[in-house]
This record gives structure tokens, C-alpha cells and sequence, in this order.
């Protein structure tokens, strides 16, 4: 039976697939600045709150 | 009035009234800040945390000298003709306020198209198009909202740094053979001879044989390396035994799965590599807004402005100057050569070279040296001595700061490995001569045996995870160790030197002591009326000191440089000053800091300034007595003598009147008589000092501000938990040595089964992991321990 050998070749591309996603993530600094990011994303929200807003004054003026 | 705080900065804004918006501001310079916000919907800046900004300080030319092409070409990250990126250290980044508002830069002007906030580091890089639009007029753009990046000598063609990342790839690496050779060994340490596992287990030895060469070549390289140079300088360090393991390891695994005689060793070989690269990244506790590194260099400017004999101003590059040029200095700037003052009245604030804050006056005609920050307005100096041979920059040209000082200590893994890999090497060689005797076919796999089992994983382990992890207690605690050597080198020191001015004193305090006549009602309310007009150092902390007095309109006010001040309210006059100022003749030579007082030309009295000690000086010293020297080393004169001579305890040695080169060879003399010194400091008088001692500490008020190059920062609020720190060392080093206990334990128990032959795999890849994990915890809770009693 061969299907082992297409088990274990699919399983070892998949770990690899991971592997490659950590050398590149590590590679494009997404570990050099751990803190930033996580007080960043709280900021999307904020920006949208902001953008009627400034709307609303326009058509109101 | 009520008191109201301004919405922009926080400060105090009761007396200001300035108010826009129904908001009230301290200064002009917040309000139109806010204007700047408002006028383009990002006021949301304010939602996120109340009064976050900073007065913005216009100073007219401070940025003059990115008109230089050469100085702005080396600041950049990237540059072609349309846009350029720039990488600016902001110092007053400190809240999620501030990452917004820089990250919505581009709102406030079209050209700039991106930027992106590093918090830790506080840095922001920023992507903007060049035309219409400049660097400086980027540097003048983020000044104007109170974000001033600061411009050093270090941005000098910082260029691109390369990050080093090659730990985290190697740990991945030997994570990801580890994880995938656990699983395909996995069959095998069941010893099943069922069908399926027979028939495939040639396949799946090959598939670890192939995982672990990245391992082997590239993971582990560090230990090859380190181990080929402990054996050319002839010292058996730690990474001896670790590369013998992995090597024969990784030799008896091949032949076995060649030979078909067993499944080989991949998996205890990748665990290891993976646990010793994991120890060592917990080691590494790097503090992003701290410096260890720091010279002159992160303090200097990068461009002046040269007066060339036309009178034309140039910025030029500090390297640049020469000795004879003519340099404008202006307000707030640095001194970056050694010169002679020639137009102007000088107010030099020494601060960052001598500790000192009090700023010195100084007369056309007299001696600027480097280092010192002008205060009051524009002066123009002739220059003596180009940057590098300055005064203050010539220390740096010693030796010492080219050493690494880790390299001269050896580390207690390092000691014990030594005696650890000769008693291995001997059981091994034993052991097979007596299976050479016994049955020779088990000889090789013995002695090969031996020489895996005992592979000191759990050795090499124990001193990163202990020192790892206090390092982050300590940082926790606001004591910001560089590494972890500097924690072991803290536990050997036996003698402690300390600075004086800004170490053992409080920068910003001094107490002030009335020596004279009594000073009526008026008078004190004539003298409190008149400091208040005076931006003096010590007019202001006088000022501060004087009792409320009702405060009187003085008729005729007048201040003299560099001797005192004049004022008339009615018929009083007053004069404040130094003695000769005010008409005190028979002058006593004291050295301490005094002002005179006179009023009507009749001399009243004096304040004199005295050092303020920290809080639990003496405390901390007669704790410290026990066990240490202790020496004080002063830059300054022997005014406080007296005083410290009855604060500490009597055998401190005290030393006045020593200079930074007398600093450093004090501390080198009594370490070639075999004491290990630790220093304890805080200016760049210091920075020959804190580098020759075997460990130097700054005591800092604010540790994001400048401080020179050190093995340790420690806050100055902590100043008088510095025994516990030390204790605490010790302590770790008590932690380490019982997890040595521990680990021989196992080495025991593995090297039984090695020596009798019959070490199966199984067994090692469960006795390996085993001791590589409970050294761990033993030491993380231990430490953990330790951590809460310093609380």
C-alpha cells in the first residue's frame, strides 16, 4: 500500500508550508515590535466613529 | 481662581487664560496645537487620553542644519527622487494618544503618505513624497505639534540597520525537525515488529535522518564554533561537551540507520539542540527604549552652524568643524567642541557631562568644553579642538571601551564544565576499556553511549533560565539589566564605588540653609517678589523654598549676569547675589553654593545650598558596610565632606576633586590588587569608570532620557533597594548550583544505563527531555521565590 507514502508527503508540505510562513513572518520584522500592533488595531474603530462625524458637519454647514 | 489644567499638556493653566473652544490652555504654543488638530478632524487625539500632548518649543534655525544634503542623505532609510523614508527617534511617544496621532500624519499634510510607529523603540518611520516637501520641513511639522524627534550624532549614516533575526530562525528550525522527528520515532519506541511499521521504518528513519542535518549544520553551529574557540585558547567551556554530544550523536545515529542495526538517536538529538537554543533565547531580555551602548555620540548634534568671516551661516556636519572656525551656538544647544566664548553671555547646563544641573555662567573670553547645553540665547565661540579630541570626548579613546567584558569572566557553567567534561571523558574511557575485556562488540556503542547521555542539556540550562528570568524581575523592579553575566558579576563584586553629584544626591532637590539676620515682613516679601522675576536655578529653587508672601510690583528690576540681581519696590532696595554682588567683603571661603542677600546696601545673610541625599542613603550604606568597601569618588569639591562624613558609615573612603581618567584608574588599581568593582554612576564623567569596573550601574531619574554606556540602568526611586538586588544575585547563584544537584542526578541514572549497554533510544529521548524540563521549573519557581520576596 503507497498511500503511505502520499500521507507523508502530504503531511511533511503541509509542515513546511507553515515552516516557510514563519521564516517569512519573522523575516518582514513581524516580531520585532510586539506592542505597537496590539494597540493599533483598537485604533480602527476610533477612525471610523471619526468619519460621519465629519460628514454630518459638512452637510450641516 | 479654580484651578484648571490645561487640555492639551496637563499642565497647571489657572493663570494663564488662554481659552478656546471653552477649553483652557497653558501656553499659546498647546492651544495652537489644538487649532492644528481641530482645524483637521483629529481632536479624536484627546479621546483616547486626557492632556497627552507637549508644548511645542519653536526655536527659529534649530533645524537649519538639514538644509545640508550630505547630513540629510545619512539620516535617511531610503531615498530616490520622489520619495523618501525616515526612520526619527521621538522621546515624548508615551501613550496610545501619541501612536495616533503619528500614524495619522498624513492628514495633517498631503505629502506624507505613511508612517508607522514603533512604541517600544519609540521611533516612527515615515514614508513621504519629496516634492513641495522636505525632511525639515517634516522635523518642523512634528516640533510644531510637540512631537520633537531628537537628532543625534549616532543617526549619523545609521542608513539600514540589520536586525539580527539568525536565534529565532534557528530556533524555528530545530522546533520544526523536533516536532516532525518526535512524530516519525514515534512507532519505533513501541519496539512493535507489527507488519506495517517493519516494512516502512527504513523510509521513516531517513525522513529524521534528513531533518536533522539542518540541525546539525545549522542550528547548532553556534556550539561548534564556540567549543573549536574554547579549545584554541585551551579552556573546556560548556559548549566542549555539547558539540562531543551532538557530534556523536549525530555519527552513531547515521551508522546505525546505515548499518540497520537500530533507529539512532534523531530525536534526543534535535530535543537538545532545540532546549539549549530555547534556554538561550530566554536569556535574552532585550529593553527596546533602553541603551546599554551609549557614547557622546547619542548626545551630540549631527549638524552646527559655522559663521563663515563674510558673515554668511553654513550648517555644516560636526565632523566637519575645525580647529579656529566660528560656530553659532544657539539657545538650547549643544557645546559639541571645546571653544572659547566669544559673543554672548553663556549659561552652560553641564548636567549631562558632570551630574551637575546647575548651570554655570560664563564671560566672553572664557573656556567652553564640550558636552555643556547653552540656556540663554545665541552665543558665538571660536573652536580650540576638533570633535574627537575634546575633553570630554578624548576619554573615549581609552582602551577600555573597545573591551567586551564578558570575555574576561568566566562563568560559573563555564568552571564547572571543565571539571565535568574531564570526569565524563574518564567513566567513558573506562567503561570501554572494560567492555573491551568483557565483550568487545559493546565497547564502541558504550563509550558512544556515555558520551550522549551525558551531554550536559541540563547544565547549559540552568544558568540561562535563572538569570532570564530574574532579569525580567529586576526590570519589573526598575533595574534594567543588559545581561545576564552582569547578574553573576553582580554576586562576586566586594567593593562599591560611588559618584556623588546626581548618584548619591537627588538631581532636582537641594535643601537650603539661612545663615544671618533675621529678614523682616518686607524684606522677605521684597526678596520673594524679586526671585519670582529671575529665571536663575537657584533663584528658582529659593523662590520655591521662600514661605508665601504677598507679592509686591517692583519699581526697578535688573539682572546681572553672572553676579546677581537688583531690584527697588518704594524706598527698599535689594540686592541677591554672590558675595562681592551685594557688598560682602569679609567673605569666608566656603565651598558650598551660597547666595547673599543684601537690602538697603546693609548685608543681611546668606542661603546656602546643600546637596540633598536620596532617601535611605545612610540606610542602605549601613546595610552594605557588612559586606562591602565602600568608596565615594566626586568629581566635585570637598564641600559636602563634613556632611557625608556624618551620613555614612566611618570607613567609607571619601575622594573629592577626581576627574573622569582619575575615576577609571582608581577602580583598574584596585582591581589588579584583585577586588571586583562595581560602580555606581550617572553622568558621561562617569563613562570611563562604569566601563573599567566589573559591573557599572547608572542611576537614573528618568530612564528614557540620556545615560551613558553601562552593564546596568537602575531607576533612582529604587536607589535604596540596591542590596536586595544584590542579595538577590546571590541568591541565583545558590538556585544554579542546585540545579547542577539536580542534573548530575540524572546524569547518574543515564550514565547506569550506559555504561552497562544498554541505553535504547527510548530511553534517552525520555531522560533527556526529562532533566532539560525539570530544570526548568526548578528553576523558574525558584526565582519566582525570590521575585516576591523583593516586592
Amino acid at each position: 500500500m503507497s498511500v503511505i507514502y502520499i500521507l507523508l508527503a502530504i503531511s511533511i508540505i503541509v509542515a513546511i508550508g507553515f515552516f516557510i510562513a514563519f521564516i517569512v513572518s519573522v523575516k518582514s520584522g513581524q516580531y520585532d515590535d510586539s506592542y505597537t500592533p496590539s494597540v493599533r488595531m483598537l485604533f480602527e474603530d476610533e477612525l471610523i466613529k471619526n468619519k460621519p462625524e465629519k460628514t454630518i458637519l459638512t452637510k450641516e454647514e | 481662581m479654580e484651578h484648571k489644567t490645561c487640555f492639551h499638556c496637563g499642565l497647571d493653566s489657572s493663570s494663564s487664560e488662554i481659552t478656546f473652544d471653552d477649553k483652557s490652555f497653558c501656553c499659546n504654543g498647546c492651544k495652537t496645537v489644538y487649532e492644528i488638530f481641530s482645524t483637521n478632524d483629529l481632536t479624536c487625539y484627546y479621546d483616547l487620553q486626557s492632556a497627552p500632548g507637549a508644548t511645542p518649543k519653536e526655536i527659529e534655525g534649530k533645524y537649519n542644519f538639514l538644509d545640508n544634503v550630505k547630513i540629510v542623505e545619512s539620516l535617511l532609510e531610503f531615498n530616490d527622487e520622489k520619495t523618501q523614508i525616515v526612520t526619527l527617534y521621538i522621546p515624548h511617544i508615551h501613550c496610545s494618544s501619541c501612536i495616533w496621532i503619528l500614524e495619522n500624519l498624513n492628514k495633517l499634510h498631503p505629502s506624507i503618505s505613511s508612517s508607522i510607529v514603533n512604541f517600544g523603540k519609540k521611533t516612527v518611520r515615515i514614508n513621504y513624497y519629496t516634492e513641495n516637501f522636505s525632511l525639515k520641513a517634516l522635523v518642523k511639522l512634528l516640533s510644531s505639534i510637540g512631537y520633537e524627534p531628537f537628532i543625534s550624532l549616532d543617526d549619523y549614516s545609521v542608513g539600514k540597520k540589520n536586525v539580527d533575526r539568525s536565534l529565532i530562525y534557528k530556533l524555528g528550525v530545530s522546533g520544526f525537525a523536533f516536532g516532525n522527528i518526535m512524530f516519525l520515532s514515534f512507532p519505533e519506541y513501541f519496539q512493535s515488529t507489527e507488519f506495517w511499521l517493519e516494512q516502512y521504518k527504513h523510509l521513516f528513519r531517513w525522513l529524521m535522518f534528513v531533518f536533522s542535518i539542518p540541525v546539525v549544520f545549522y542550528c547548532a553551529q553556534d556550539y561548534f564554533i564556540s567549543a573549536y574557540k574554547g579549545l584554541k585558547a585551551k579552556i573546556l567551556n560548556i559548549d566542549v561537551p555539547i558539540a562531543l554530544g551532538v557530534t556523536v550523536l549525530f555519527l552513531r545515529s547515521t551508522t546505525e540507520i546505515v548499518l540497520d542495526s537500530g533507529s539512532g538517536f534523531f530525536d534526543s538529538l534535535s530535543g537538545l539542540v532545540f532546549f539549549l537554543l530555547l534556554g538561550k533565547f530566554f536569556q535574552q531580555k532585550t529593553y527596546n527604549f533602553l541603551s546599554f551602548e551609549r557614547d557622546y555620540k547619542s548626545y551630540f548634534p549631527i549638524g552646527i552652524t559655522k559663521i563663515h568671516t563674510d558673515g554668511h551661516e553654513e550648517s555644516i556636519q560636526v565632523y566637519d568643524i575645525e580647529k579656529g572656525d566660528r560656530l553659532l551656538i544657539r539657545n538650547e544647544e549643544l557645546i559639541p567642541v571645546d571653544s572659547i566664548l566669544i559673543k554672548g553671555s553663556a549659561r552652560v547646563d553641564y548636567s549631562f557631562v558632570t551630574g551637575e544641573s546647575e548651570a554655570v555662567s560664563k564671560q566672553s573670553g572664557d573656556k567652553l568644553f564640550a558636552g555643556g547645553k547653552q540656556l540663554n540665547g545665541s552665543i558665538e565661540v571660536d573652536v580650540l579642538k576638533t570633535v574627537e579630541q575634546s575633553y570630554l570626548t578624548q576619554l573615549w579613546s581609552n582602551d577600555i571601551f573597545n573591551k567586551n567584558k564578558e570575555d574576561s569572566f568566566t562563568t560559573l557553567t563555564n568552571a564547572i564544565s571543565k571539571k565535568f567534561t574531564i570526569t565524563i571523558l574518564s567513566i567513558a574511557i573506562i567503561a570501554t576499556a572494560y567492555w573491551l575485556f568483557i565483550d568487545s562488540t559493546k565497547a564502541l556503542n558504550v563509550f558512544t553511549a556515555v558520551l550522549i547521555i551525558a551531554c550536559p542539556c541540563a547544565i547549559a540550562l540552568a544558568a540561562p533560565f535563572t538569570f532570564g528570568n530574574l532579569l525580567r524581575i529586576f526590570g519589573k523592579l526598575k533595574f534594567y539589566a543588559k545581561n545576564a553575566s552582569v547578574i553573576e558579576q553582580l554576586a562576586a563584586i566586594d567593593t562599591i564605588i560611588f559618584d556623588k553629584t546626581g548618584t548619591i544626591t537627588a538631581n532636582k532637590e537641594t535643601s537650603i540653609e539661612y545663615d544671618g539676620f533675621e529678614l523682616s515682613g518686607n524684606e522677605e516679601s521684597l526678596l520673594k517678589s524679586t526671585l519670582r522675576n529671575s529665571n536663575h536655578p537657584l533663584s528658582r529653587s529659593l523662590y520655591a523654598l521662600l514661605t508665601e508672601n504677598d507679592i509686591v510690583t517692583l519699581d526697578a528690576y535688573e539682572e546681572h549676569i553672572g553676579e546677581g540681581i537688583e531690584a527697588k519696590h518704594n524706598k527698599d532696595s535689594i540686592k541677591i547675589g554672590s558675595a562681592p554682588f551685594v557688598g560682602y567683603s569679609s567673605e569666608t571661603a566656603t565651598l558650598n553654593t551660597a547666595v547673599h542677600v543684601s537690602t538697603n546696601n546693609l548685608y543681611k545673610g546668606k542661603f546656602t545650598f546643600y546637596n540633598k541625599y536620596r532617601k535611605g542613603l545612610s540606610k542602605l550604606f549601613n546595610k552594605l558596610k557588612k559586606d562591602y568597601d565602600l568608596v565615594i569618588l566626586s568629581g566635585d569639591n570637598s564641600g559636602e565632606q563634613e556632611n557625608l562624613t556624618k551620613l555614612l558609615p566611618a570607613k567609607t573612603k571619601l575622594f573629592f576633586n577626581q576627574k573622569p581618567e582619575d575615576k577609571l584608574e582608581y577602580i583598574k588599581h584596585h582591581q589588579n590588587s584583585g577586588a571586583k568593582v562595581l560602580m555606581i554612576g550617572d553622568g558621561l564623567n562617569d563613562a570611563g569608570a562604569l566601563a573599567q569596573s566589573n559591573v557599572g550601574i547608572v542611576i537614573s531619574e528618568n530612564v528614557n532620557v540620556f545615560s551613558p554606556a553601562c552593564d546596568a540602568i537602575l531607576d533612582a526611586t529604587k536607589f535604596n533597594k540596591l542590596y536586595n538586588f544584590i542579595k538577590a544575585s546571590k541568591s541565583a547563584i545558590k538556585i544554579i548550583k542546585w540545579s547542577f544537584f539536580l542534573s548530575f542526578i540524572y546524569n547518574s541514572i543515564g550514565l547506569y544505563f550506559a555504561v552497562t549497554g544498554q541505553l535504547a533510544p527510548v530511553v534517552a529521548a525520555i531522560l533527556m527531555p526529562l532533566s532539560s524540563i525539570s530544570i526548568v521549573i526548578f528553576t523558574t519557581v525558584c526565582t519566582n521565590i525570590l521575585g516576591k520576596k523583593l516586592h
